[in-house]
């Protein structure tokens, strides 16, 4: 019998620490999916820092390195000047990107510095338990917003690719979405051309993934994407903030 | 050369390829150096990074894929260091990490100061480990202690600090660059890409199952068992016959030595004592150079923090008394021989 679908090869045949239902899978997928079409498994290294996806050491079969929290960038930074012609890219949530680690993400992107962040904004701190993170939408109830996130307390949501787009060294900056078929195919040439821009050594790419948590929204997986839908995607408008490119 | 300089281009010569830094009074010159040599070697690398937790996760990356990294700081940018060190130790990650001391707590001031002993050889950060401190005490032993760092940080896989003050930062002396042997190291551990002809490597300090991170941490406390017998450097100055040993590291250890200079011609029996390697302490060469005296007078530039580690590595076997000089102030050769007048050393 032909074989029609498999996992790529460079996502181990292990099992993950994901939530039923979490799109963390389908975003491995496809970085997997471009890593191998691009043939560049052994070339790559991959930095996950804490978060859901901490244990993603073990999921990729590239090198991986552990970061601390928040300084995915700064590791990434390390291994890209000490070994240029390789792929480096970080996975990071949206509690480690925006919050803990906005210094290092901003100024890695206004460096320039030639690498590929995949970021996975599911609008909470999944790991510990559903707490507010950068994201969290303006009423949305998280643990620690019980009554709702309340803007005058706990501030506003930041917008991560509309910032980074204003920074020069950036020359992906690209917002997807993995609530339909179509979106995930979006997603995926947003990745492509990522590392298609790493290998070209245009500079810094982001591809922001708007992702589900159906267990801390207490929701089932198919409401999680509606969500996405209805109430995210609204929020975070899908689309490419910049392409370096599309400019000339 | 200046002692700042001086370190940069003995991390240069042997084989720093990544230097990560941030400005602060008073390493920069190590920075400022860095940014015009680095440019010039095959595979040099300079980063101005936005923060000192930036830049020892530079290092901690640049290490990861197997190349020789360092970064320098002075006290309050150690401190936010604290985390990416504890990181590299959990990974049991090679790399450099200078601290030109300067007065403390907090901003504190920018004077010479010892004050960071407690933070380097007991606690750089949280979880159970340690790591390699070298104190120079002259230009020339800055480069000798720099090119040890390197080759013990990368020999062991444990993080390794030259741990210096502004004194001998900012000091100008003559020196000689050694003849160096470029030592091989297995790095086959590094992920720098598996080329498809290995397993993927893992960089990692994570674990949690309990006793699996237990066993982990033992397996490391053995090897630094094994950097305790191997790796201990000290100094001993006249302690043979000397009824008090003065015990001092750093720029504190030259003062002291004016000090029993002048006691000596004045007829009293003192000596000196100089660890080189903080951590590992030297225990054997200590219990040696105090072993006929009659009392020990520790002295820093601090309230008393390596004061502690001679009463522990002696048992308490001599009475150790300490003077000290703190907030930046460096303690005068006639202090330091008044106290030892005081002590009873009179012929």
């Amino acid at each position: 019998m032909a074989i029609v679908f498999e996992r790529p090869k460079s996502l181990l045949d292990v099992s993950t620490s994901y939530c039923p239902g979490c799109t963390h899978g389908v975003a491995h997928r496809l970085v997997c999916e471009i890593i191998d079409e691009m043939g560049i498994e052994g070339d790559t290294i991959g930095i996950c820092p804490v978060g859901c996806s901490v244990t993603a050491y073990d999921y990729f079969g590239c090198d991986m390195i552990e970061a601390p929290h928040g300084r995915a960038p700064a590791v990434a930074t390390g291994v890209k000047r000490a070994n240029p012609n390789k792929f480096v890219f970080t996975y990071q949530g949206d509690g480690d990107l925006a919050a803990i680690g906005t210094a290092e993400t901003v100024h890695s992107a206004t460096r320039g510095e030639n690498i590929t962040v995949i970021f996975i904004n599911n609008t909470n701190y999944g790991m510990t338990g559903g707490q507010m993170a950068p994201t969290t939408l303006p009423n949305q109830v998280t643990q620690t917003t019980p009554y709702g996130r309340d803007t005058k307390i706990a501030g506003f949501p930041v917008r991560v690719c509309e910032m980074l787009a204003t920074l020069d060294g950036t020359a992906l900056v690209q917002r997807t979405a993995l609530d339909s078929i179509a979106h995930i195919n979006d997603c995926k040439k947003a990745i492509r051309k990522a590392f298609k821009y790493q290998q070209e050594k245009k500079g810094f790419s982001i591809v922001e993934i708007l992702s589900t948590c159906p267990t801390n929204w207490g929701m089932t997986p198919l409401e999680s994407l509606e969500r996405i839908k209805n109430e995210i995607i609204p929020y975070y408008p899908l689309g490419v903030y910049k392409d370096i490119d599309a400019e000339d | 050369m200046k002692g700042n300089e001086a370190l940069a281009e003995a991390a240069v010569r042997v084989g720093c390829k990544c230097y990560f830094g941030y400005p602060i009074t008073p390493q920069t010159e190590i920075a400022a150096y860095m940014a015009k040599r680095m440019p010039t070697i095959d595979g040099g690398v300079f980063v101005q990074a936005e923060s000192e937790i930036a830049a020892i996760n530079m290092v901690l990356g640049a290490s990861a894929s197997g190349v020789r990294a360092m970064t320098s700081s002075s006290s309050p940018g150690i401190s936010l260091k604290s985390e990416g060190v504890s990181y590299m130790a959990g990974s049991d990650l090679p790399g450099v990490i200078v601290n030109v001391q300067r007065g403390g707590p907090g901003l504190g001031g920018i004077q010479p100061s010892q004050s960071d002993y407690w933070q380097a050889t007991k606690s750089l950060g949280h979880g159970d480990f340690q790591i390699l401190v070298f104190a120079p005490a002259s230009v020339q032993e800055i480069i000798d202690l720099t090119v040890k760092a390197f080759d013990t940080s990368d020999k062991y896989r444990v993080p390794a600090m030259i741990f210096m003050d502004g004194l001998l930062g900012q000091m100008m002396e003559p020196v000689t660059f050694p003849e160096l042997k470029h030592n091989q190291f297995d790095k086959s551990w590094a992920c720098n890409g598996h080329g498809n002809k290995r397993k993927h490597n893992i960089i990692n300090s994570l674990y949690l199952q309990a006793d699996q991170l237990e066993s982990i941490v033992l397996e490391r406390y053995k090897r630094y068992e094994t950097i305790k017998q191997e790796l201990h450097m000290a100094e001993s100055y006249l302690t043979e016959d000397a009824d008090i040993v003065v015990v001092a590291y750093g720029a504190t250890a030259r003062i002291v030595k004016s000090a029993v200079v002048k006691a000596r011609s004045n007829g009293i029996r003192v000596g000196m004592f100089r660890p080189i390697t903080l951590w590992p302490f030297p225990i054997q060469e200590i219990n040696k150079a105090v072993e006929s005296c009659k009392s020990v007078l520790c002295v820093e530039m601090s309230t008393g923090q390596m004061v502690d580690d001679v009463r522990l590595s002696i048992n308490c076997s001599k009475l150790v008394h300490f003077f000290g000089r703190t907030g930046g102030v460096v303690p005068t050769p006639m202090e330091v021989f008044n106290k030892i007048v005081e002590l009873g050393g009179v012929n």
